[in-house]
């Protein structure tokens, strides 16, 4: 059993896993999530690049302390790698992916075409996602398009899913094996209404969400009484987003700029406060992470930790999340490693092997 | 770029980039410019309850004049009707004419009006003090859309998911659709009916 992990296909790292009862998707965070273990999920920095090696390294940073990577589909509207670009590299190395489909790019035409590709390549997890508005990002003059909306999209995959249909009613040969995920913000108005909106993502097929950052830990526990009060929390795996923020100057930044973000007064004061703004911005996150993990309901975390990715470790590990236990990293598998370790005394070991010499070493 | 923060960011390069001209519009986005202030259609929202009522009142008498429409021809009375729903629903709700009408779900707050045309509440980027993210001095359409629905009768039907608009209908009249469609409703009940009876 050397080098075989769990959630691992033994006939490749590429592979989907084996379908298990009560599982829509083949996938690692899925079986993460239904065991009932802290799952933490992680943000992949999109590469303004055509180069997939700028993937990997941004991935490599990762291995072994996230269980799954979202893919973003250009988040903010900036312009960068596509998610099913990015979606399509990870799943060549054996990473879980989530791929981040935004409405505000593509028609239903599209976007159903991607849900298939994605899935075809392996994909197990989609996050379905309205997306920013243009306005926000590097191209303010490109046509906002927002065909489905988020609720309409997660119930468009659900169908494809379990009813084999496009939107249309025409039939899939193949329906994809996907485990669909939404975003939830219950730190933007209309406060009351935002636990119920979870609900109707819950009703249009959402498996699992993922919370904006989580600044408010009071806000978010209320949020979450009122989701536990609902039932919520027994039909849905809940993410609680977090992360560092690198300086008071930062907080204040995304404060005005980022529609979304609530970051409170108090965690301005703290930041501004510290002699290392940096230190105490990640020590901040660590001790938000603490907090939300002790929160009922809650099945893991999601960090997001932009432009900071050579951190996220250093914050689980801190933290504590994973309680021990090591999310599927690439490993060598063992038959690659004794072709490398041959090849290397081939190639760098001095032997001379002529055939007097193997003469007289056989007498 | 990992010990200084990102102040500048690529969006505000490209916007100090544009060409800069004494005309400047005051709005973001388009659908906010083909329409006048909010009073109205905050006064609907305020009112929903009033406006839920005379609907349900409005849409029987449509219902009752069927045999009217009928006997014209849908495609005939569809000209004026259309006229004037376009007019009364801009006024009162800045109606868009989608075609597929779902004010009594949304709290007489018109789903269309949102810069991200979302129809099932509100997106994650709403402001603190309740305005969109991208039309800073509009009102959120859902968080008018939540209000509104509080005063209503059926108000919950806020929480039914919504179906993708189905963009061949725009500039359609929504209100003979449902007339029609409740007319045929009617009469596939009373079909289904009258063999029961007789069973």
């Amino acid at each position: 059993m050397i080098g075989r992990q769990r959630d691992e296909n033994p006939a490749g790292i590429h592979l989907p896993l084996d379908p298990l009862p009560g599982h829509t998707s083949r996938g690692r965070l899925e079986r993460v999530l239904r065991r009932g273990e802290f799952a933490v999920t992680t943000e992949l920095n999109p590469p303004d690049s055509a180069d997939p090696e700028d993937v990997y390294n941004r991935a490599k940073i990762f291995d072994g302390w996230v269980d799954a990577i979202n893919a973003v589909d250009a988040s903010g509207a900036n312009c960068h790698m596509s998610s099913v670009g990015i979606c399509a590299l990870l799943t060549r190395m054996g990473y879980a992916p989530i791929m981040q489909i935004a409405c505000r790019d593509r028609n239903r035409i599209a976007i159903q075409g991607d849900v298939l590709g994605g899935a075809a390549m392996g994909v197990a997890n989609m996050l379905c996602l309205t997306g920013d508005g243009v306005q926000a990002g590097d191209q303010p003059g490109a046509k906002p398009v927002f065909d489905l909306d988020c609720m309409s999209l997660l119930e468009t995959c659900r169908i494809m899913r379990d009813n084999g249909k496009f939107l249309s009613g025409r039939k899939l040969t193949t329906p994809p094996q996907i485990f669909l995920g939404a975003a939830i913000n219950p730190f933007a108005p209309p406060y009351d209404f935002r636990p119920y909106r979870l609900g109707k993502k819950i009703a249009a097929g959402a498996q699992f969400a993922q919370s904006q950052y989580c600044f408010d830990v009071p806000m978010f526990r209320a949020y979450m009484q009122k989701v536990r009060d609902l039932g919520y929390d027994e039909k849905c795996f809940i993410l609680c987003g977090v992360g560092p923020l690198a300086s008071a100057k930062t907080a204040k930044w995304i404060r005005s700029n980022v529609p979304g973000i609530h970051i409170p007064d108090a965690i301005v004061k703290r930041l501004e406060g510290a002699q290392d703004q940096k230190k105490e911005g990640k020590q901040l996150c660590i001790d938000i992470i603490n907090e939300v993990k002790e929160i009922p309901g809650v099945s893991g975390v999601h960090v997001m930790a932009y432009r900071q990715e050579e951190y996220v470790a250093e914050i689980v590990d801190e933290s504590g999340v994973l309680k021990g236990r090591q999310p599927w990293k690439r490993e060598i598998r063992r038959d690659d490693q004794l072709v490398a370790d041959r090849l290397d005394h081939i190639l760098h070991d001095e032997v001379t092997e002529t055939q007097v010499d193997m003469v007289k070493t056989a007498h | 770029m990992s010990e200084t923060t990102p102040t500048v960011t690529q969006a505000t390069l490209v916007k100090k980039a544009a060409p800069k001209s004494d005309y400047k519009p005051a709005d973001v986005s388009p659908q906010r410019r083909v329409q006048r202030s909010f009073a109205v259609r905050l006064w609907s929202v305020r009112h929903s309850r009033l406006l839920e009522w005379f609907y349900a009142r409005f849409a029987d008498m449509f219902l009752l004049l069927h045999p009217l429409w009928k006997g014209i021809g849908y495609g005939r009375v569809e000209g004026p009707v259309k006229f004037v729903e376009k007019r009364v629903k801009g006024f009162m709700f800045d109606c868009r004419m989608c075609g597929q009408c779902i004010l009594s779900s949304t709290g007489m707050s018109c789903p269309m009006n949102c810069p991200k045309q979302l129809r099932n509440g509100p997106c994650g980027g709403v402001r603190a003090n309740g305005n969109c993210e991208v039309e800073p001095d509009m009102p959120c359409v859902w968080v008018k859309a939540w209000e509104g629905s509080q005063n209503m009768v059926h108000g919950d039907k806020i929480l039914d998911v919504q179906k993708p608009v189905d963009q061949s209908l725009r500039e359609t009249s929504a209100w003979l659709r449902v007339t029609a469609q409740a007319a045929a409703a009617r009469e596939a009940a009373r079909n289904t009916a009258k063999p029961g009876a007789s069973a």
